[in-house]
């Protein structure tokens, strides 16, 4: 019954992944990606991550996603669509790497079997002791908050407005630079 | 764990054949009668100027920017409001250090008036 | 020396929460499955020994216990489906009434009595309707869009017991699953903006996606001030620990910082729906577009059931975090199914009311800028949604003595503290706003910056 659920997981998330590497339209293989996301957090459910699964559609479905639509939309149209035979060559390349890449891993490191490990019943009370414990992960998990306060400085950064001053007469120049406000147009 | 989840998986899964059903049951008494103009995109009943594919405010953007950042917040606000008591004073202490930090940054976003909004 | 202090303060609140425990009765849900309850009851039932006695046999056979579990579970799920339906269904009418009486008209009286019926009505017609798919559309994701929305609004249903070890099932993470599946519902709305090829569609769709992200982040932090003071993520076990008499038992009489973070949850719940004032994305459809444009027939009609099942679900949410789910004084007096059945009609009332309160208030306030509804939710909601969950756990952790342990006259009159004071500060905000009311509305009031620059 296991095996069925994660072979349904485990498909659904490298269906995902390949229609987003193989759709023509860029919308099209955001909306596939979704597909991913939502299979990786089946298959963290199947592994008793309970908590991991529901942020995993929380943050990724409903914040990365929704941010990598919005860019797609901010962006002009595609005016070239994939061509098929580029991504396939690329693609296939990329498959024979992960191959060879699994069978170097699968052969090094010893798998546990599910049934040896035991998983919680509801794993946000685990979660939230070991975070806040300070012999746990309570130095990364502050941490964790510089690091979201330096994306959000640089998000801001980034996003900021540009002045730019078309200037006509001398004297509204000179006061601007005066200001240290103006920025040469080029052209202008 | 898996038993809390499958019968969620069903409901979903019935979710969509209740979608598909409609969809058919439609399809079988609502017969295409096709008319001038039904196919049509509507703009008020005006022919359309434009594509529908056109640009957008960064602002968008940066909104869901912030969004993830101040999600990743709260899903991390959750594991410890469940245990609040439990954790003490001193989880509160480590926890409200983390929020103090993302206010932090709030108000530095509200300082740079990033968030108003220009059409 | 931190690690003891820990432990030790751990160990504390553990045989505190034992004590409570002990006194409240078990926090766990009942072990029992209803649904297979309800097939066992069918097997041994008079229609199918007669059945059986038909085929030969003394009595039906019982069924393995993975296809009674599946049956069961079908069951579950095509109860959800139906009461989902027939929620949307009554709160549109409902809608559609109090909207006729706030404008002082009658609204649909026509169909069944009081006009019952006209949701039902309306959902047939629109199964008749022509499914029109606007040219140059995106064929897969026009139709995929409609059924992502519904599958979420339906799952969303999963994690809100209405009665007590009745729900669909009692997910352990039930606040954190309703806050992500909504989630889900933006991508869906999203999809449906840009697959119909119309740019109106696509701005309402941008606009009511920013709005949702928007407002999703308070919706999440406000939710945890009832999660502190219940120490539960699952909203079973928050209803079942609001159990007790003369209703100040409830989550929001519990901690001073639970009232407005009930507040600021109900204006986030109420952006994240898209309803007034915060429709925006909606009054474009009125006026010119809005992203469920280019949907017509049954395929609207999903987009339209799902708005109002998702304004169920977030009062249901509301209901069982801060009214007390489905307790009522002397509940418990009744038994078996008599007490689920009133402990379902209690929680539907209390969520029902609070629907009403939304179609009130979308049908008093004029509608927010874009702009505007887009600042409110970070420069305002966000840092006193934070303050609440901060100034909750302080008192939590600090001050608070467990509920059933306070003073019987603290348990008793804290809901009438909170009224009085709410009376008392709304009777000022009346005689205000009659007074600025009564001044006649000079330029110098409506255009301030203007009026001051032209003078």
């Amino acid at each position: 019954m296991e095996l069925l659920f994660f072979l349904l997981f485990a498909g659904l998330a490298i269906a995902g992944a390949v229609a987003t590497v193989w759709m023509r339209y860029v919308v099209h293989s955001a909306f596939a990606l979704m597909g991913t996301f939502l299979g990786v957090a089946g298959l963290y459910v199947l592994l008793g991550a309970d908590f991991l699964a529901i942020t995993q559609i929380l943050i990724y479905v409903g914040g990365i996603l929704v941010l990598i639509l919005f860019g797609i939309m901010l962006t002009p149209p595609d005016r070239t669509e994939r061509n098929a035979k580029r991504v396939i060559g690329f693609s296939a390349s990329l498959v024979a790497i992960a191959l060879f890449l699994a069978v170097q891993i699968g052969s090094v490191v010893r798998w546990a079997e599910k049934s040896n490990l035991e998983a919680p019943k509801a794993t946000a009370a685990p979660i939230g002791r070991e975070l806040l414990r300070p012999d746990g992960y309570l130095i990364p998990f502050e941490l964790v908050s510089v690091v979201l306060l330096v994306a959000l400085i640089g998000s801001v950064f980034i996003a900021r407005r540009r002045k730019a001053v078309r200037v006509d007469d001398s004297s509204t120049a000179a006061i601007l630079a005066e200001r240290g406000t103006l920025q040469q147009k080029a052209g202008a | 764990m898996l038993s809390d989840y499958a019968p969620l998986l069903l409901l979903l899964a019935l979710a969509a054949a209740f979608v598909v059903g409609n969809l058919v049951i439609s399809e079988v008494l609502g017969r295409p009668k096709p008319g001038v103009g039904k196919k049509t995109v509507y703009e008020c009943g005006m022919p359309i100027r434009g594509t529908a594919r056109a640009r957008f405010s960064v602002h968008y953007y940066l909104l869901a920017l912030l969004f993830i950042l101040f999600d990743v917040e709260a899903a991390f606000l959750l594991p410890w409001a469940a245990h609040a008591e439990e954790l003490g004073k001193a989880g509160l202490v480590a926890m409200g250090g983390f929020a103090v930090v993302l206010v932090v940054g709030l108000l530095y976003v509200m300082r740079k008036k990033a968030l108003e909004w220009d059409r | 020396m931190s690690a003891s202090l820990a432990l030790s303060l751990w160990l504390q609140s553990a045989r505190l929460q034992q004590q409570t425990g002990a006194a409240l009765g078990s926090t766990t849900a009942p072990d029992s499955n209803w649904t297979l309850d309800l097939l066992e009851w069918v097997r041994t039932s008079w229609l199918s020994t007669k059945l059986a006695g038909l085929a030969g046999m003394d009595q039906a056979p019982a069924l393995p216990t993975w296809a009674a579990a599946a049956i069961g579970a079908g069951i579950a799920v095509g109860i959800v489906i139906g009461f989902v339906s027939v929620v949307a269904m009554f709160s549109i009418w409902l809608e559609r009434r109090v909207a006729g009486r706030i404008q002082s008209r009658i609204g649909p009286n026509r169909v069944g009595p009081f006009g019952l019926l006209q949701s039902l009505a309306d959902g047939v017609k629109l199964l008749l309707k022509e499914d029109i798919i606007p040219s140059g559309a995106d064929r897969k994701l026009f139709v995929l869009a409609p059924a992502l929305v519904m599958a979420s609004a339906l799952a969303m249903f999963a994690a809100v017991p209405m009665a007590d070890g009745a729900g669909f099932t009692d997910i352990n993470l039930g606040v954190l699953f309703i806050v992500g599946i909504s989630a889900l519902a933006t991508i869906g709305v999203i999809m449906a903006g840009w697959s119909s090829n119309n740019k109106w569609a696509l701005y309402g769709a941008m606009r009511e996606a920013a709005q949702v992200v928007s407002y999703e982040v308070p919706l999440g932090i406000s939710l945890l001030v009832p999660v502190i003071v219940g120490g539960t993520l699952e909203l079973g076990a928050a209803s079942r620990l609001q159990s007790g008499w003369g209703g100040s038992c409830w989550f929001l009489f519990q901690n001073p910082f639970v009232l407005p973070a009930f507040v600021l949850y109900f204006i986030a719940a109420l952006a994240e729906n898209k309803r007034a004032p915060f429709d925006l994305p909606e009054s474009e459809s009125e006026l010119v577009a809005g992203f469920h444009t280019e949907y017509s027939g049954i395929r609207f009609s999903f987009f339209f059931l799902e708005e109002y099942a998702a304004m169920f679900l977030m009062s249901a949410v509301g209901t069982a975090l801060f009214l007390g789910g489905w307790n009522f004084p002397g509940i418990d007096l009744l038994k078996g199914g008599w007490l689920i059945a009133a402990q379902l009609a209690v929680f539907v009332v209390k969520s029902m009311f609070l629907v009403l309160l939304m179609i009130w208030i979308r049908w008093t306030l004029p509608r927010m800028r874009v702009d505007q509804v887009m600042v409110m939710g970070y420069k305002y909601l966000t840092p006193l949604s934070l303050i609440c969950v901060v100034g909750a756990s302080v008192w939590e952790v600090w001050a608070a003595v467990p509920f059933h342990e306070r003073p019987i006259w603290m348990q008793l009159f804290t809901p009438v503290l909170v009224f009085g004071v709410c009376a008392v500060l709304g009777a000022m905000l009346r005689k205000q706003a009659i007074e600025s009311a009564a001044q006649p509305t000079t330029r110098s009031r409506i255009a301030p910056r203007a009026h001051a620059a032209a003078h």
